[in-house]
């Protein structure tokens, strides 16, 4: 296991319809570099599991081509495609045991009795369930269960690992923590992992790259930093973090700046990100830990807000604001420990950078 | 978290012992659940229960001998038959005080035909007796008079039958039912041209499991699609699975007879096809196969329906996740699903197995002589021969034998195995 090495996978211009009538993936170009963890990020529905099972190879693409290692693989069928695939409830076959469970895939490869022995130890070792390998599924907790799963799709050393919501079915903290443990399994064998989450924070903790899918198309594809500081449209600013919507109407351009006239008649100067003429709709995102009450004039935007609600969080405040006549303008202060007065009911000045103000496409 | 420490009993905070109070709070409840059941309760207790009693009763009773001739059997107790002669006068003095009664409330026929199950003749001897009754000299000797009136009535092996049937209970049913008698030496085998019930039980057993079998070959693949269909087209198969069940159980079993007959439908399209020449049809009713075939049709239903719903909850991921980790299809199927599909096919197995155990009506209809099964002979006694003894003492080997495989099938498989659902 130790040696193994990553696959690369592309999707060449892939396209998946169930009914003929409408297409759940649309035009799916994507390049995964050996050793890469992905993460498939996206609401219910938004395509990313059928990709997911379309590399597996339990659905067939509609068009196009699926590569791994350079290999186109449509016609190879599931079992000879050599994946390791962890499952949203484990699939955990039931009337084995855990060791049995985690021998099968060398049973059907025909790997000597006594290798077999070997390496299904220390997948369990890897996974620190080394004791456990008598148990039946059915005895195990969920996190238990959880790391058979994953420890199961990696004894046979698949190059490529691919997760759908795999920790979807444990508690936050067990969650968090399988989070981490997953990240360094995967930095430790260096397979290729195509994950399939729709929890953000899942997709920005581990991940080396996210494609954020929306209505069969990936919206973005970048690093989590960017993903969070340079969303490319609104979906992604709305799906990643949380983000405050102002919409207005783009009343100049300079370069890589713009003005925005919102519907109240407020100016304010935003980076320009996907409008592109002048009278564009566009809808300002901005991150509410952006937005400071200390203002001073060299600040690009200066705007008047009333407070209407003060949300005590210990590690920081939440106020929300009606800013320029959104009532749902929420700004997080910091909580420093000084005590600084707000009051529900005053009108305060708030103010924030041009680079932090996102002009992105008109949502409706 | 628990207040007690050893030999201290937790107390309401009233002092009334936990349990005590826990029990009286519950009790209200328990009596509202047990008035819900009650009527079905009791109506198992009469209609199912109750008849099962009886006929497990009936079995083993036999007061009829002493009921009517009470005297005769307190005489003939002390009567030895090794002695090779008949009893004395002072039995047949018995004989005689006890017949005049039982002729008089008309009860000696009835034990005529009951003792006629043991040994033939005996029901004539006992009219024939009972009409010369009348004529006999009060004062005797009897003796002569009886075996004036018949012969039989000196022979040692009448009165043997009569002494070996006056014990109130008896297990001549259940000899007779293994095909065993009492003889002068103890239990021993009937002669082989009279055994019969071993035999039919014996093929009531193969057949029941080749039944059981054929229904597994054909129902497994059914419900395999059933469950892994969409619902929509699932529920429009579902109907044509469970179409069967709503036609009159003759109905099906006729339309196989007209199906399988020798002039019938296939015979007819296979001589048609000259797959068949006409001189050589094919018999496939009235024998072993009819029952087979019309027998596997009628209880399919029951094989598939358990195995639908042991299947339906088998994810699919399963079969997934076997091919993801390097399984071909088979592979899959058999070291994934199958496994895991067992207990639908217990369930199955057992529900058809033993509503075929103790089929009636379509070996009847179809199974002509070699197609019959143990029941048919339950029935003939109930209805025919009148012996409900014997066939009280069938019953009771039948429902001794499912008891038995039951307890085997709870050993080898483990009925905590079985799923309807």
């Amino acid at each position: 296991m130790a040696n193994a090495r990553g696959a690369a996978v592309k999707y060449d211009s892939v396209q998946k319809s169930y009914d003929g009538e409408s297409l759940v993936v649309k035009n799916l170009n994507l390049d995964i570099p050996p050793g890469e963890f992905l993460t498939m990020l996206g609401p219910s529905g938004s395509g990313k599991t059928t990709c997911l099972m379309m590399l597996a190879g339990f659905e067939p693409a509609t068009h196009g081509e699926i590569y791994l290692n350079d290999r186109p693989i449509n016609n190879v069928p599931p079992h000879k495609r050599g994946i390791g695939m962890v499952f949203q409830n484990y699939a955990l076959f039931p009337h084995m045991s855990v060791a049995e469970n985690l021998a099968f895939p060398l049973q059907v490869r025909n790997v000597p009795k006594a290798e077999q022995e070997q390496k299904v130890q220390r997948a369990l070792d890897m996974v620190e369930l080394g004791a456990f390998g008598n148990r039946r599924p059915a005895q195990l907790s969920g996190g238990q269960q959880q790391r058979v799963a994953v420890a199961r799709a990696l004894v046979f050393d698949p190059e490529l690992v691919l997760m759908d919501e795999p920790l979807g079915a444990l508690d936050k903290q067990l969650r968090e923590q399988m989070q981490y443990e997953i990240k360094h399994i995967h930095e430790n064998l260096g397979v290729t992992v195509v994950y399939v989450t729709h929890d953000q924070t899942e997709a920005l903790t581990m991940s080396d790259r996210v494609a954020v899918f929306n209505d069969g198309v990936i919206q973005q594809l970048s690093t989590p930093d960017d993903l969070y500081e340079d969303p490319q449209n609104s979906f992604v600013a709305q799906f990643i973090g949380e983000n405050n919507k102002l919409s207005g109407k783009v009343v100049g351009i300079e370069g890589e700046e713009c003005l925005v006239e919102l519907d109240d008649g407020t100016q304010l100067k935003a980076d320009r990100v996907n409008v592109s003429a002048v009278g564009d709709r566009t809808t300002l995102s901005l991150r509410p830990e952006r937005v400071e009450f200390d203002t001073h004039d060299s600040m690009d935007n200066l705007v008047n807000g009333r407070i209407e609600e003060l949300i005590y969080l210990g590690d920081h405040i939440r106020v929300r604001m009606n800013v320029a006549g959104n009532d749902e303008f929420i700004v997080k202060v910091r909580n420093r420990g000084e005590r600084r007065k707000l009051h529900v009911g005053e009108t305060v000045q708030v103010g924030w950078a041009l680079n932090d103000c996102k002009a992105l496409d008109a949502v409706a | 978290m628990s207040d007690t420490t050893d030999g201290q009993v937790l107390t309401t905070q009233d002092g009334k012992p936990l349990k005590a109070a826990l029990r009286r709070a519950l009790r209200r409840e328990k009596l509202r659940a047990f008035l819900l059941i009650a009527p079905l309760l009791i109506f198992v207790l009469i209609t199912f229960v109750a008849p099962i009693v009886d006929m497990l009763f009936r079995s083993v009773e036999n007061g009829i001998v002493a009921d009517t001739l009470p005297k005769t059997v307190i005489e003939l107790s002390k009567w030895d038959p090794a002695s090779g002669e008949a009893p004395d006068e002072v039995v047949f003095a018995a004989l005689y005080d006890d017949m005049v009664i039982a002729v008089d409330q008309k009860t000696h026929t009835r034990l005529g035909s009951r003792l006629n199950y043991e040994q033939s003749g005996i029901s004539s001897l006992f009219r024939k007796t009972g009409r010369r009754i009348k004529r006999m000299d009060e004062d005797g000797p009897f003796k002569d008079q009886f075996i004036g009136a018949d012969k039989k009535w000196g022979d040692v092996a009448t009165w043997q039958v009569l002494q070996q049937f006056s014990p109130r209970y008896t297990d001549g049913y259940f000899l007779n039912a293994f095909d065993a008698k009492r003889g002068a030496e103890g239990i021993e085998m009937k002669p082989e041209d009279q055994q019969i019930y071993m035999f039919l039980f014996g093929r009531t057993l193969f057949l029941s499991i080749v039944i059981t079998l054929s229904c597994l070959l054909l129902g497994y693949p059914i419900a395999f699609l059933l469950a892994s269909l969409p619902l929509r087209t699932s529920n429009l198969l579902m109907i044509l699975v469970l179409l069967p069940f709503w036609t009159s159980l003759l109905v099906r079993t006729s339309a196989w007879k007209v199906l399988l007959q020798q002039q019938g439908v296939i015979n007819d399209f296979l001589v048609w096809t000259r797959l068949i020449d006409d001189a050589g049809r094919l018999v496939m009713i009235n024998n072993q196969t009819g029952t087979i075939i019309a027998m596997t049709h009628i209880l399919l239903p029951f094989m598939i329906l358990p195995l639908y719903s042991v299947m339906k909850t088998i994810s699919p991921s399963y079969v997934r996740a076997a091919k993801s980790l390097g399984a071909n299809d088979w592979t899959a199927f058999w070291r994934v699903y199958f496994p895991q599909s067992v207990p639908g096919i217990g369930a199955g197995a057992i529900l058809v197995f033993i509503l075929s155990i103790g089929y009636y009506i379509t070996p009847e209809l179809v199974g002509g002589t070699s197609g019959i099964f143990i029941s048919n002979r339950i029935a003939y006694h109930i209805s025919s021969s009148l012996n409900w003894g014997l066939a009280a003492s069938l019953g009771t080997l039948l429902l001794v034998a499912v008891l038995v495989l039951f307890v085997v099938y709870d050993k080898i498989v483990g009925i905590d195995n079985v799923k309807l659902g």
